[in-house]
């Protein structure tokens, strides 16, 4: 299949950037995004020219290295689905592609599609952690957790950390992203110790770099992993419920801190 | 932009600086879960009002040349007297209601600020929308045109200042005067339609701020808020219609 890509591209983050045109006449309806691109790149090479920057890692869809805004839509058009695992079928001969990084203040661009996801990081840091006991580990069967608890942490757990939610959202929020680890590790009893504290401190950290929420949803279409805006619900919930509680019990000091 | 950042080896831009401790209820406030949280609380007095003031105008289709309208609004005068002075609890409710539009429109300004320094750059290839529909869009827009169009509704029905024909305690005579005006019945009919987009949105979005998620009642949530925005709609709308075809008059 013969396409058109529109490519971003941007030498640094001072660049200012701009679209640049490639016409790929030996795309295969079986390659995935990724090596769509790998082809342009190599033809790039062969004419001595810059190839185009992007993410990736697996190419198996969990890692959440790979990301890109395929025509107006983090990791394309199709639903539920990273960029690694966007095969080229899901395009028409003819088609003119546009391809864009993540946009928002918290991911600047690194080069061409590359943005520099540290602020999911330090969002991380700030509370995304059980406390365990060091020494031999106990029996599996020792901490029982209930079913439909399990299930929902496993949902929040689906998380691969891509950014695609805080691409999708006009506010650059993200919510998503931090509501779903702040529900997996919430729902389950081993995070029950610094429950108030890590919603408390993983907020907080989250407010320093992105935009507030506005229910608009978007973020739970874009995620390839079908995260529900109902995390994002619980969140603010829990959020709510520890700034109703006597703050000298949270711990702040420690956890806010960190 | 601004170009702060963490001190730390992947330097991180910020929209706003590490928080301080302070009281917490201003703490709460400071935080944009927390603002959300007051919108959405304000919002839902600002719902009440607005469905009460919708019933209580259905009134007027007693067709007794206002006679229970205004009768309704003498009430709404003397209610709770002897206990409190006159107009107390009217003037209680406007207090209320004059502090939650503040404090709706404040939250709504500084967190539409904080998000444009989160997402400066709009995508240059443009972006295709899949769940925001155009009442989420346009709140802004809507919260905006209908604050303004409370000024002139206020001017026009309450002071008086923008109906000429107006005599004070006779809300009837007024509301017909005023929108035997064809512009004006049509800016009523505008800003209504404007204020359902704006419930339409709101009333939804304000289970999911407060965290009133569950799965017993999530589906019902949808219904709800369209369920509220028609019948505001339809019950606000019908009455400049009435005017404007001769059934009021």
């Amino acid at each position: 299949m013969r396409l058109t890509l529109k490519v971003w591209r941007q030498k640094g983050p001072s660049d200012e950037g701009r679209f640049e045109t490639y016409d790929v006449p030996d795309a295969n309806e079986h390659m995935s995004f990724l090596e769509m691109l790998d082809v342009v790149n190599e033809n790039l090479l062969a004419g001595n020219r810059d190839p185009i920057a992007f993410d990736h890692d697996c190419r198996e869809g969990i890692c959440g290295m790979c990301g890109i805004v395929i025509d107006g839509r983090p990791h394309g058009p199709k639903k539920n689905t990273t960029t690694c695992q966007l095969h080229m079928r899901n395009f028409k001969d003819g088609d003119v592609i546009t391809v864009e990084p993540w946009r928002a203040n918290a991911f600047p661009v690194v080069k061409d599609l590359v943005v520099n996801r540290s602020a999911f990081d330090r969002i991380i840091e700030a509370g995304g952690y059980v406390s365990a006991a060091t020494g031999s580990a106990p029996e599996a069967n020792s901490l029982p957790v209930p079913k439909a608890d399990a299930d929902l942490a496993m949902d929040a757990a689906a998380c691969i950390g891509c950014g695609a939610c805080v691409a999708a959202c006009p506010n650059g929020a993200a919510q998503l992203f931090t509501s779903a680890k702040v529900g997996h590790l919430g729902l389950l009893p081993q995070g029950q110790a610094e429950r108030w504290s890590r919603v408390v401190a993983m907020v907080e950290r989250m407010e320093e770099f992105f935009g507030s929420c506005t229910n608009y949803g978007e973020c739970e279409q874009a995620c390839p992993k079908g995260i529900s805006i109902n995390f994002i619900a619980r969140m603010n919930r829990e959020y709510l419920k520890a700034k109703f509680k006597d703050s000298r019990k949270l711990d702040r000091g420690t956890l806010g801190d960190a | 932009m601004q170009a702060e950042t963490t001190g730390r080896r992947n330097a991180v831009p910020t929209v706003r600086g590490r928080r301080q401790h302070q009281y917490w209820l201003l703490d709460l406030y400071g935080s944009a879960i927390g603002k959300k949280a007051v919108m959405a609380v304000t919002g839902i007095v600002l719902l009440g009002f607005v469905f009460a003031h919708m019933t209580g105008n259905l009134k007027v289709y007693y067709n007794d040349d206002g006679e229970s309208l205004n009768h309704y609004s003498e009430w709404l005068r003397d209610v709770g007297e002897p206990v409190v002075p006159h107009e107390g609890l009217l003037w209680a409710v406007r207090g209320v209601l004059a502090v939650s539009l503040l404090l709706h429109v404040h939250a709504a300004t500084t967190l539409t600020l904080l998000n444009r320094k989160a997402r400066p750059v709009a995508y240059k290839g443009g972006r295709k929308y899949a769940a925001a529909d155009y009442a989420a869009r346009t709140m802004r827009w809507s919260g905006i045109i209908v604050a303004a169009f409370l000024v002139f509704h206020l001017l026009d029905l309450t002071a008086g200042r923008a109906n000429p024909d107006f005599v004070s305690g006779q809300p009837y005579q007024n509301l017909v005067a005023s929108f035997e005006r064809e512009p004006v019945a049509a800016a009523y009919i505008v800003a209504n339609l404007l204020l359902g987009m704006h419930i339409y949105h709101g009333a939804w979005s304000l289970f999911q701020s407060l965290g009133l998620n569950h799965p017993r009642f999530n589906r019902w949530r949808r219904g709800f808020a369209a369920l509220f925005a028609a019948a505001i709609v339809v019950g606000n709308v019908s009455i400049p219609i009435a005017v404007l075809t001769g059934v009021l008059d």
